[in-house]
C-alpha cells in the first residue's frame, strides 16, 4: 500500500518534467484547486453527514482576501471610517484568506449549531448568497462586477538571494500538488482521530453519540472550520494562479461541481474526492479534445454522472472497496487474526 | 445495607403538550445496587429515562446525581458525570465496524486535543493504539470480540443488543441506565444477559433498568419500583413487588401471581 501511494506521488511530481503541453498543466492545476475544494467539502458532506450547498463561499472568501491583501485596499468600513491597507507580501495574504475563511467557518458552524439536514443546507446557502452579494457590491472594496486585476503571483524568499516565483504552469502545479498532499494528510490525521469518530457519530446517530458524551455541536463546528480554512486555501490559490477574481466565483455551479466529485468518488472515504475530482475535473477536457461537440459533450457528462449515482451510489471507491474484498474474502477469510480468545 | 445515595429524583414531571407522561414522580437510586423500573406500556418508564439523561425536558421537579442537579444539562454533559444510558429502540452506529462502535463509546477517556491531531502528535498515535486495547478489552467482557472486524449492521439482534451495551460501557458510566436490554432476545440470550449484568455489576457500576422481561427484573434486582400512569404506585424487593396487589393488577396480572403460587 505505502508502496503504491510512493509511485503515485512520484508521478504526480513527475508530470512537469515531461508534459511540455502548458495547456495540459493548466487543466491539471484547476482540477487540483477543485480537489482540494472538494477533499474540504467531504470532511463536512462525507464524515459529519451534514451537506454545505455555500461551500463556495469559503473559497471565494479566500481567493478575495488573498487578492486584497496583495493589492491592498482602501474602503470604508463604517460612514466615515476609512480602513487603508498597504499591499502585504502574498504568501501573507493566501496566510490571511486561510485564518478568515477558517473563522467564518467557525462562525457558521456556531450559528446552526442546532440545525441538521436541510436547514443546515439552508444556513450554508444563504451565507454564499450573501457574500456573493457583498462581492459585487461592494465596489470600493471588490471592484464589483470590474473584478480585481493584476493580482500578483506567489513568491517566495527575497530577489537578492533566492526567490521561488509561482508565475509559470509548473511551479503553479507542484504549489497545487503540495497544498494537496498536505490537505490529504490533515483530514486523514483528523477523520482517524477521536474527532473524526465524533463527526462519524455525529452521521450516523447523534444521539447515541450525546449518550456517550461526545458534544456534537464542538465537532461539527471544528469540521466546519477545517473545511472552510481548507477551501479558503483553494482559494488563495486559484486567485494567485488566474490572478483575476470577479464575483462569479461564488456561482452555485461551483458548489454543485464539488458536490458531485464527492458524491461520485464516495463520500466519507479519503480518496473518494479525489477520485471524483480526477474524473469529472478531467472529463470535460477529455471531451473537449476528442472533438465532440459542446452539446453532446454536456450530454454525456450529465449521463456518466446519473449511472455512476444510479449503478454505484455509495460511490466509486467504495464501490471498488467492496468489489476487492469479495475478490480478497476467502484468502483473508482463512486466516483470523491468532489472538481471539474463546468468549468469556 | 447503607449505602450511599447516587441518584436522587424529587417531584419529577414530565409534560408532552397537555400530555402528562409522569407525575411528581420522586425515588432514589443507591450507589451500586440494581433498581428496576416496571409498569405497563406508556406509564412513563422512558420518559423518566429521558429526563434523567436531558433528552427531555423536566416540567418540574429535581434531579440530582451525586450534589449535582441535571436539570437543564445537555445529554453529553449527563454522559460526563458518569450517567449513561442505553435506548429502547435498538441504537448503534450501524455503518461502523464493531470494534469503531466502542472506539466511539470511548470518546470521553481519550485526550487528544484538535491541535494535536492536526500536527500529528506521536502521543496521539500512542493513545489510539492503547484505545484499541480498550476497545478490545470491553468486547471481550462482553463476548463480542470475535465480531470485532464486522460491520455492526451485520450482527444479529442479540448480538447487537450486547454491543449496544459495550458501546455504553466504553463511556465509563458508575450509574448504567439500561432501556429494555432483554426485548426481543430469546430466552437463552436472556439468561446469559443475566450473568452479563451481574459482571457489570462487579464493576461497581450502579444499575437502573427499565424491562418488561419479569423474570429477569425478579432474577436481577435489589429494588423495583412500579409505575402506572405516570405515578409511582409500588415500590420494595422483589418479593414485595410480587404481592403487592396492586402492582398484580395494574400490571403483573392474576394469572402471573396464581403462576408465581
Amino acid at each position: 500500500m505505502r508502496l503504491v501511494t510512493l509511485a503515485w506521488l512520484a508521478f504526480l511530481f513527475s508530470i512537469p518534467l515531461w508534459m511540455s503541453d502548458l495547456y495540459v498543466l493548466h487543466v491539471l492545476i484547476m482540477t487540483g484547486i477543485f480537489i482540494i475544494a472538494a477533499m474540504s467539502l467531504n470532511l463536512l458532506l462525507g464524515y459529519t453527514g451534514q451537506l454545505s450547498l455555500g461551500h463556495v463561499a469559503f473559497f471565494g472568501i479566500g481567493a478575495y482576501v488573498s487578492s486584497l491583501a496583495s493589492l491592498g485596499f482602501e474602503a470604508h468600513l463604517l460612514p466615515g471610517v476609512l480602513v487603508k491597507m498597504e499591499p502585504k507580501p502574498v504568501w501573507l495574504g493566501m496566510l490571511c484568506a486561510v485564518t478568515i475563511a477558517g473563522l467564518c467557518g467557525w462562525v457558521i458552524g456556531r450559528i446552526s449549531f442546532k440545525v441538521r439536514g436541510a436547514y443546515f443546507v439552508i444556513v450554508t446557502v444563504s451565507f454564499a448568497e450573501v457574500i456573493r452579494l457583498v462581492a459585487l457590491n461592494w465596489v470600493e472594496l471588490t471592484q464589483g462586477p470590474m473584478a480585481l486585476n493584476n493580482i500578483p503571483a506567489l513568491r517566495l524568499g527575497t530577489p537578492e538571494l533566492f526567490e521561488l516565483s509561482f508565475l509559470r504552469k509548473p511551479a503553479n502545479y507542484y504549489l497545487v500538488l503540495v497544498v494537496a498532499v498536505l490537505s490529504y494528510i490533515l483530514i486523514r490525521r483528523l477523520v482517524q482521530s477521536r474527532a473524526g469518530r465524533a463527526m462519524i457519530a455525529l452521521r450516523e446517530n447523534e444521539p447515541l453519540a450525546t449518550s456517550v458524551g461526545v458534544d456534537v455541536t464542538k465537532y461539527l463546528v471544528l469540521a466546519t472550520m477545517v473545511s472552510a480554512a481548507m477551501a479558503g486555501a483553494a482559494g488563495a490559490i486559484y486567485a494567485h494562479y488566474v490572478r483575476i477574481v470577479d464575483p462569479d466565483v461564488f456561482l452555485f455551479i461551483y458548489t454543485v461541481t464539488m458536490v458531485i466529485m464527492v458524491v461520485t468518488g464516495g463520500k466519507g472515504t479519503l480518496a473518494g474526492p479525489v477520485v471524483g475530482g480526477l474524473i469529472f475535473g478531467l472529463l470535460p477536457e477529455i471531451l473537449r479534445a476528442a472533438e465532440i461537440k459542446p452539446e453532446v459533450q454536456w450530454v454525456i457528462y450529465g449521463v456518466l454522472m446519473v449511472l455512476v449515482v444510479y449503478f454505484l451510489p455509495e460511490g466509486i471507491v467504495p464501490a471498488v472497496r467492496n468489489w476487492r474484498r469479495r475478490h480478497h474474502e476467502p484468502a483473508t477469510a482463512a486466516a483470523p487474526p491468532a489472538s481471539i480468545e474463546p468468549a468469556r | 445495607m447503607t449505602a450511599a445515595t447516587e441518584l436522587t429524583v424529587e417531584g419529577l414531571s414530565i409534560r408532552f403538550g397537555g400530555l402528562t407522561a409522569v407525575e411528581s414522580m420522586s425515588f432514589e437510586v443507591k450507589e451500586g445496587e440494581v433498581l428496576s423500573l416496571i409498569g405497563p406500556n406508556g406509564a412513563g418508564k422512558t420518559s423518566a429515562f429521558n429526563a434523567i439523561t436531558g433528552y427531555v425536558a423536566a416540567a418540574g421537579g429535581s434531579i440530582v446525581y451525586r450534589g449535582t442537579s441535571l436539570i437543564g444539562l445537555k445529554p453529553n454533559e449527563i454522559a460526563t458525570l458518569g450517567v449513561v444510558r442505553t435506548f429502547q429502540k435498538t441504537s448503534v452506529f450501524t455503518g461502523q465496524t464493531v470494534l469503531d462502535n466502542v472506539l466511539i463509546g470511548l470518546h470521553l477517556r481519550s485526550r487528544q486535543r484538535p491541535i494535536a491531531i492536526l500536527l500529528g502528535l506521536p502521543s496521539v498515535a500512542r493513545e489510539e493504539r492503547q484505545l484499541a486495547e480498550e476497545a478490545r478489552a470491553i468486547l471481550r467482557f462482553v463476548g463480542l470480540d470475535a465480531r470485532a472486524g464486522e460491520v455492526a449492521s451485520s450482527l444479529p439482534y442479540g448480538e447487537l443488543r450486547l454491543l449496544e451495551v459495550a458501546v455504553a460501557l466504553a463511556a465509563k458510566p458508575r450509574l448504567l441506565l439500561l432501556d429494555e436490554p432483554v426485548s426481543g432476545m430469546n430466552p437463552a440470550e436472556t439468561a446469559s444477559f443475566m450473568k452479563l449484568l451481574a459482571q457489570i455489576r462487579g464493576l461497581g457500576i450502579t444499575v437502573f433498568l427499565v424491562e418488561h422481561d419479569m423474570k429477569m427484573v425478579m432474577g436481577v434486582s435489589d429494588r423495583i419500583i412500579c409505575l402506572n400512569y405516570g405515578r409511582i404506585i409500588a415500590s420494595g424487593s422483589p418479593a414485595e413487588i410480587q404481592r403487592n396487589p396492586e402492582v398484580v393488577r395494574a400490571y403483573l396480572g392474576e394469572r402471573y401471581a396464581r403462576a408465581q403460587g
